[in-house]
């Protein structure tokens, strides 16, 4: 019953590693032609299913990537539709450009568990899998939904909203006069409308734009060193980086702001957050370093929780413990250097709570570089065990909203052309409410009864 | 108690728009029908504006219309003055709205009911339901749902009927109020339906208050017209009915005119506001905000120096003027004196008082989009009660329940119009999916598929529908079959005619100044043009074929908004497809896992019939759709395994 060909990064893109760009769906062949050129010249669709291609993907004339590319035709699929699987070797900016340029020429942004579902509608999955497939929705919405929000913090959200409403005003306008046309007139409205709009594309178009830059920032497993003050996170830091990237200093709350470094290790990429110490603290500039790093507890990928050997623990570790109890968490018993005892080493690790116990914790010294190469062996257990994993619901969510910010722009462009090909008003409506969902999506708003509330609110209607 | 017991197969209760549309369509379908009626002389009764139609209104008398309603024919018999608003505007914003004339509406609409075979009118308060357990269907559960048995009236009485349709409009618990005088009773003073609502309480259904209004009435010999604006009807008239020969509707019309309040008359108002039954708290209903008092306005909207009053006729053969824009539910003395401040009416004499009404109806949510009860087989609800407002939406359910309701009886499987097919589809799923804190008006952009749902082509949407039913005679539905063969013809003939350079094209071109063409062009590419027209280029077009100006309409439309229609096509299958995914209406929710609390309590509250409808449930997420997709998926390979 579905129709619409959809789209996703299938793997979790490392560093190093293969990025799959999955499209499925009745269109998927055709847009993949669209996408795919082959050296021989050969056409996708002449090409036989369950066979492997090599190629390259284009974008407006240029090459995008080399890939090899899977081609398998229904029902033999996972979805029991048309699939294509291609397989990206440049990276996660390269993974996520091949999907979006395979957005771009018809296919839609797949929702999560959405291959799941159709695997399992198309009676590809046993029934006795429905509710994990129901769990997969689920779980996956709301991870989703919460990386979706978290994106969208600061003013992004905030200029979104307002567009939104703006939007709003001018269809609640347009169709108050529409319903109620000898009392309101629209006369001249095109025009003003016209250069509203040209505001409107404006915005939009810098809020896009605001996308390409901030997604190098993105990218990488979200690694968050955590701990009290003069634990030595920065010094880890600096250790990891291979350069002074921190300030270190004896005194406490020397970091006080959020620092943060791209490393790859061992072929992972991470991106390292170091954080001011946890503690109270009078200090204003302190104190919002210290609530930056608990938000960034939040969305981590991983966290390094250093211990400071040689002062133990106290209220302030107890406050992290709640924060970081259901992360994946690396416990480093920092500053080794100073004492000699090993047993002692451990016995501090022996007042951590359960959950931070499971893994023996890695004696560890910046100032040394002891249990650097143990740091980096467990990062990379963990991460082939699939327990920590670069957090790809960001860089979807991220192509998500900016394909949907596009989206809103070309509604805004057609609106428009409906207005210099002299339409008649009332088909203005029609694409300025395409845009109005579009950013509502963004925000996880459905449009629901806005536009009668708006008409009733801000306009006197009726006789 | 021995008294009189009747058997019928449908019995409607009241007899304004809904209920005539009800009556009439069960009768026509050949249903022994009975019509209570608190007044005979009431029936089809406007006590409201004297207009039939207005901005998607229009469209819903059409849609009446095509699908064998009796609100167009008995409009295009009794208006008075005609206008299609929003010509200037694009096709699906053209809207029909006449003037009526009253007393010869009601009339007319009377003599139908009377002259319909299979149909009774009866004049009586109906007080009670009477109801039985619902027989359990086999292998399910007993559920505590009830079914229609008849109903009983004041006399006690007792009428028994396989199907109830409840179309009591205004009249339950109704209440008439202005400044501090209140009276119980409906409009014009007509006795209220006191009892029904208790009987409805007692079994099990939500009831709420709604409040509507309207102005006085004012004697025309006390108006100076000489400062209003004359306005007149259109110099062509449209018909409402598609079956109305247009050469009949081309009468001389009656004027109306149009003046405006002003800082004077909003002081008045300000100055009075605490005696005002609204502002004290005395009126205790919802009333709607589309369709505001003068008194609320002034208030909502302080920035206004003045609101426009339309000052319209009540009919032909009275002197009563109806004062579009200025309901009140204000003090006598003060209506006087805020009226008087009007230009114009500086001396005029009120005939009946502007008031506040305030009456009781149901909670749609308790109905299913066939307009039946979910709790009690058999019962159904159309118009006012239903918590919309206005004569056309009640004529549209009223229509609706009336078929379903023959239907129910006949063992036929019901109707259900969608979003897609029309404003009355709209209209009933907003209704009972939707949460209404006010009586609900129809709007043309409630309804997503406006491009599609035009008035222009109620008949190709609907009356082949119509004609299913039993309520489109044979001829009819030829009629319409021959006429979009000749759209489609005559389209397919503009699409491959390519028109070459002459002279003759050139200066046609330039005269509409539209660019001139380098090559040959399509007559379809050509009345694409916004500033051509199908009409435009018959100068040039030496092979037209005559055609009926209904047929060269619906040409000149689809041609020239086809890329539009396309795309809303395009939406409406995407939209079809959740659609046409049935759920069960007995299902119970708790028992999939995966769903948020909040979405199991709103689809068991529900009971949506289709997917679709779910997904327009406010608390229901497109994840829980999606959940409910593989659930139900599961549940169905279930069965079959």
């Amino acid at each position: 019953m579905q129709t619409e060909t959809i789209a996703a990064i299938s793997t979790a893109p490392g560093q190093g590693g293969i990025g799959i760009v999955r499209i499925s769906g009745e269109q998927a062949v055709a847009i993949a032609e669209r996408i795919f050129r082959m050296p021989s010249g050969k056409k996708l669709s002449d090409c036989a299913s369950h066979t492997i291609h090599y190629g390259y993907i284009w974008n407006d004339g240029h090459t995008i990537d080399e890939v090899l590319l899977m081609l398998m035709r229904a029902p033999h699929t996972y979805t029991t539709e048309d699939t294509v699987e291609i397989n990206c070797h440049g990276g996660v900016f390269v993974v996520k450009k091949v999907l979006e340029t395979a957005l771009q020429n018809g296919a839609r942004l797949a929702e999560p568990g959405e291959f799941t579902k159709r695997a399992f509608l198309g009676g590809r999955i046993d029934l006795s899998q429905a509710e994990a497939v129901i769990d997969l929705i689920q779980s996956q919405n709301e991870y989703a939904w919460k990386t979706s929000l978290g994106q969208l913090k600061g003013n992004v959200s905030k200029k979104i909203q307002e567009l939104r409403q703006k939007i709003l005003y001018q269809m609640a306008f347009l169709e108050s006069a529409l319903d109620d046309p000898e009392h309101i007139s629209l006369e001249g409205y095109a025009h003003k409308l016209m250069l509203l709009l040209k505001e409107y594309q404006a915005e939009l178009k810098q809020l896009i734009a605001s996308f390409e830059n901030g997604r190098r920032m993105t990218e990488g497993i979200k690694t968050v060193i955590i701990g009290k003050p003069n634990a030595g996170k920065s010094s880890i830091l600096n250790l990891l980086a291979g350069e002074e990237r921190a300030i270190v200093t004896d005194v406490e709350g020397t970091t006080r702001d959020v620092l943060e470094e791209s490393i790859v290790l061992d072929g992972i990429s991470l991106r390292i957050l170091d954080t001011a110490g946890i503690r109270d603290t009078e200090d204003i500039v302190e104190r919002m370093g210290v609530e930056r790093a608990l938000y960034h507890i939040e969305d981590a990928d991983m966290i390094l929780y250093v211990i400071d050997a040689s002062s133990g623990l106290d209220e302030n570790d107890q406050r992290i413990w709640q924060k970081i109890e259901e992360k994946e968490t690396i416990v480093l018993i920092n500053k080794t250097d100073l004492t000699e005892e090993e047993e002692e080493l451990l016995l501090v690790s022996k007042q951590l709570p359960q959950c931070l116990q499971k893994e023996t914790p890695i004696l560890f010294s910046a100032k040394e570089g002891r249990g650097l190469s143990e740091l980096s062996a467990q990062i990379k257990e963990r991460f082939f065990a699939g327990r920590i994993a670069l957090n790809d619901q960001i860089t979807i969510t991220n192509v998500r909203h900016k394909r949907l910010l596009e989206e809103a722009l070309q509604s805004l462009c057609l609106a428009e052309s409906s207005i210099q090909n002299g339409m008649p008003e009332d088909f203005y409506t029609i694409d300025l409410m395409d845009a109005y969902a579009k950013l509502g999506q963004i925000l996880g708003q459905e449009i629901e009864d806005d536009l009668a509330d708006e008409i009733f609110q801000r306009f006197c209607m009726g006789k | 108690m021995a008294g009189t017991e009747e058997r019928y197969d449908v019995i409607v209760v009241g007899a304004g728009h809904a209920g005539c549309e009800a009556a009439l369509a069960a009768a026509r379908l050949g249903l022994e029908t009975i019509v209570f009626t608190v007044s005979v002389d009431s029936i089809a009764l406007m006590p409201c504006n004297p207009n039939i139609g207005g901005s998607s209104k229009g469209h819903i008398v059409r849609e009446v219309d095509a699908l064998g309603g009796e609100m167009g024919k008995n409009i295009d018999k009794t208006f008075i003055q005609s206008k299609m608003l929003n010509s200037s505007k694009g096709p699906a914003v053209h809207s029909l709205r006449a003037q009526a004339d009253k007393q010869e509406y009601t009339r007319q609409m009377r003599r139908t009911l009377e002259n319909t075979q299979h149909l009774t009118i009866r004049q009586a308060e109906v007080c009670e339901l009477l109801t039985e357990d619902a027989a359990g269907e086999e292998g399910r559960e007993k559920t505590d749902r009830k079914k229609i048995r008849g109903v009983r009236t004041e006399s006690g009485a007792v009428y028994y009927a396989e199907s109830v349709i409840l179309a009591t409009g205004v009249y339950l618990k109704a209440r008439c109020i202005y400044g501090e005088v209140s009276t119980c009773t409906g409009p014009n003073g007509l006795q209220a339906a006191n009892k029904l609502t208790d009987s409805l309480l007692e079994h099990g259904i939500r009831v709420r208050r709604f409040k509507t209004g309207t102005p006085a009435r004012v004697d025309r010999r006390s108006i100076d017209f000489s400062k209003m604006e004359e306005q007149f009807g259109d110099e062509k008239v449209i018909p409402f009915s598609f079956t109305t020969d247009p050469l009949t509707v081309q009468i001389e019309q009656a004027s109306c005119w149009l003046t405006y309040t002003n800082e004077k008359t909003h002081a008045i108002i300000r100055a009075n506001l605490h005696r005002s039954p609204l502002f004290s708290g005395t009126i205790e209903g919802t009333g709607p905000r589309y369709c505001p008092s003068i008194e609320d306005k002034v208030v909502k909207f302080p920035d206004k120096d003045r609101h426009q009053v339309f000052v319209e006729p009540e009919g032909n053969y009275t002197n009563e003027m109806y004062l579009g824009g200025m309901s009140s539910s204000l003090p006598e003395d003060v209506q006087v004196a805020m009226y008087r401040t009007v230009p114009g009416l500086e001396h005029v004499r009120i005939v009946r008082n502007a008031y506040a009404i305030e009456y009781d109806c149901i909670d749609p949510n308790q109905l299913y989009a066939t307009l039946e009860f979910k709790a009690i087989e058999g019962l159904f609800g159309a118009g006012q009660i239903n918590g919309s407002s206005g004569y056309e939406e009640a004529a549209g359910q009223g229509l609706l329940a009336g078929i379903n309701a023959a239907r129910r009886v006949q063992k036929k499987e019901m109707i259900v119009l969608k979003r897609s097919e029309a404003y009355i589809g709209v209209l009933i799923d907003d209704l009972v999916t939707k949460e209404n804190y006010e009586p609900y008006r129809m709007m043309t952009s409630r309804a997503e598929y406006r491009l599609l749902l035009r008035q222009d082509n109620a008949d190709s949407r609907l009356t082949p529908l119509g004609y299913e039913i039993g309520l489109i005679d044979e001829e009819r539905y030829r009629k319409l079959c021959q006429k979009e063969e000749a759209v489609r013809k005559e389209i397919h003939r503009l699409e491959t005619t390519v028109i070459g350079v002459s002279k003759e094209v050139q200066d046609l071109l330039r005269q509409y100044g539209s660019t001139i063409l380098k090559s040959g062009a399509t007559l379809a590419e050509l009345v694409k043009r916004p500033e051509l027209s199908y009409e435009a280029l018959k100068c040039v077009d030496e092979d037209r074929p005559f055609l009926t100006e209904e047929v060269a309409n619906q040409v000149n439309i689809q041609i020239k908004y086809e890329g539009y229609i396309k795309r809303q096509q395009q939406q409406v299958n995407q939209f079809h497809k959740l659609e046409n995914r049935r759920l069960d209406p007995d299902f119970d929710y708790q028992q999939i896992r995966g769903l948020r609390r909040e979405a199991i309590q709103k689809l068991n509250q529900y009971k949506p019939i289709s997917i679709g409808q779910a997904s327009r449930i406010s608390g229901v997420s497109p994840a829980d759709i999606s959940v409910l997709l593989v659930a139900m998926e599961g549940i169905q390979k279930e069965c079959f395994t």
